[in-house]
């Protein structure tokens, strides 16, 4: 089993496909409501087969801050420019394969959107690292 | 204190009579785990006379209720037959039975490594989760997914020892996973690499004339033996060649080496006691420098006649050729495999090292290190690189 991140991205993306060009306030409630339980179908899933780590959602805002010497205030660049990459959230999964992870991934990405179509939103997969193997 | 170890040892043995009164496998094993539950709550820290009666008889009864209230409509008369507590025989095939029906191969190897470690091992479902850093809920749906993928099928004859010998060997690889010297393990927590030892000493018990059940145990014992001169303080990897052998535990080698030599005996050879052969000859040598690589390429030979097709032992051939052929001979065995093969740029880098190009060596380290399985190996590959580019300004 190896574990992988299902990251998804506000922005910073491969261009997206047209179906998840819009926002959400351009949807209709129900539509919203819909893609809400789809993807909690989709942690469901995930659990059931034993595959579920964690899924967590990121707010928008955010600061760059770092270490700048002792006694002065942490620094930062100020508020994100619109072109720079902006993580929403992730989901963590623990699976047998690579092609299971991105099966898992395109699973996700199949969310309902717009008319109900689904949204065919990007997601980045990153493996974690592993344990180093005993037998050497 | 109750013995952990007791309630551990009983927990196959419990489940073994309850599949022999015609439990059925899945059924069986929740009634234990919740006879053993309730065992830790009631036993009030001192254990009854007849352990095991105790037990049989919850754990019976645990599964007549759920059976009772799962069937309330339509009650269906099970046969129970009433049998004498089983001897030493049975309790043997009894582990074989259970072992072989959770390493059953349609099951996938990480749910039969967490089956066993329950239903054999005995450990909990949440001891098995923080092994393997997942959700408590996800572990246990995990397990009573490989539990109903099992249903249905046939439980009276034990299956394959291949199937749970690869079971054990893939719970025993991933041992680093439950000990990391870098967390704050606590106590109660899996030690897969030990548990696969245990899982092993109790197959072995039970088919003491199959030399590769033995030659695992070897291989497990040879290979943990150096595990306190495997990581550093820090968690870093140390290679073989750079470990401080006077940490290796010598009386597991020395068991390791007696079971290989009984293995061996047998006269019938699988890969498994070739592997704990050339272990042995590597915790044989007192330093580095002694190591009898003419017989560990010997070794390797054979294990390249009993698995021709496995890349990763001509991998590790190519470093056992190496040492006795020269590193451009092992380089040219590398050239042949697969670019794609894990560790083969580091087996590369290591050959360009001995053969004195340190320049390609540097460059393979780095390489290796981008796709490097584990944060350990990738951090021991850098550092390879950084040593060979260290010395280099040193000359300059």
């Amino acid at each position: 089993m190896a574990k992988y991140l299902l990251l998804k991205h506000y922005r910073g993306g491969p261009r997206p496909h047209p179906n998840a060009e819009g926002t959400m306030e351009e949807w209709t409630p129900e539509e919203i409501t819909a893609h809400v339980a789809f993807m909690q179908q989709v942690a469901d899933d995930l659990r059931e087969r034993g595959e579920f780590v964690d899924a967590q959602a990121l707010a928008p805002e955010g600061e760059f801050v770092r270490y700048d010497g002792e006694g002065r205030p942490p620094v930062t660049d100020g508020p994100f420019a619109e072109t720079k990459d902006l993580i929403a959230g992730w989901m963590i999964i623990d699976v047998e394969s690579k092609e299971r992870a991105y099966e898992a991934a395109a699973y996700l990405s199949s969310a309902p959107g717009k008319g109900g179509e689904p949204l065919h939103e990007w997601l980045e997969v990153r493996p974690f690292y592993g344990e180093p193997s005993v037998v050497e | 204190m109750i013995d952990d170890h007791l309630l551990r040892d009983l927990t196959p043995q419990i489940l073994g009579v309850l599949v022999r009164r015609g439990a059925d496998f899945a059924a069986a094993e929740d009634a234990v785990q919740d006879a053993l539950i309730e065992a830790v709550r009631r036993w009030d820290g001192e254990a009854p006379d007849d352990p095991k009666g105790w037990l049989v008889t919850v754990a019976w009864r645990k599964f007549l209720d759920a059976r009772r209230s799962a069937s309330a409509r339509a009650v269906r008369e099970i046969a129970v037959r009433r049998e004498p507590a089983p001897g030493a025989t049975e309790q043997a095939d009894d582990t074989l039975l259970l072992l072989s029906r959770c390493c059953h191969p349609a099951l996938s190897p990480a749910s039969a490594v967490a089956l066993t470690l329950r239903a054999v091992g005995g450990l909990t479902t949440a001891q098995i989760a923080r092994a393997f850093l997942v959700p408590e809920s996800t572990m246990a749906q995990r397990i009573s997914r490989a539990k109903r993928t099992l249903a249905g099928e046939r439980f009276e004859r034990p299956g394959d020892v291949r199937a749970v010998l690869r079971v054990l060997y893939l719970m025993f690889d991933q041992g680093f996973a439950g000990v990391n010297p870098g967390s704050n393990r606590s106590v109660g927590d899996a030690d897969l690499a030990a548990e696969a030892i245990r899982l092993a000493r109790q197959l072995v018990a039970s088919v003491p004339r199959d030399p590769e059940a033995t030659g695992l145990l070897a291989l497990m014992l040879l290979h943990h033996a150096r595990r306190a001169a495997r990581l550093d303080a820090s968690g870093g990897l140390v290679p073989l060649a750079r470990q401080d052998r006077s940490r290796w535990d010598t009386a597991m080698i020395a068991e390791g080496v007696e079971l290989l030599q009984g293995a061996l005996a047998l006269d019938r050879l699988g890969e498994y006691q070739a592997q704990a052969a050339i272990a042995a000859l590597h915790d044989d040598a007192a330093s580095a420098e002694e190591t009898d690589w003419p017989q560990i390429l010997e070794w390797f030979d054979e294990l390249t006649r009993l698995v021709p097709d496995s890349p990763v032992v001509a991998l590790n051939r190519a470093v056992a050729v190496g040492h006795v052929d020269g590193p451009l001979a092992g380089l040219r065995l590398v050239e042949q495999l697969d670019p794609g093969l894990p560790r083969r740029d580091a087996v590369a880098a290591y050959l360009y090292e001995r053969a004195g190009d340190h320049t390609e060596a540097a460059r393979l380290y780095a390489v290796a290190a981008e796709t490097a399985p584990s944060l350990a190996e990738r951090a021991h590959l850098v550092k390879q690189a950084a040593r060979l580019h260290q010395a280099r300004r040193a000359q300059s």
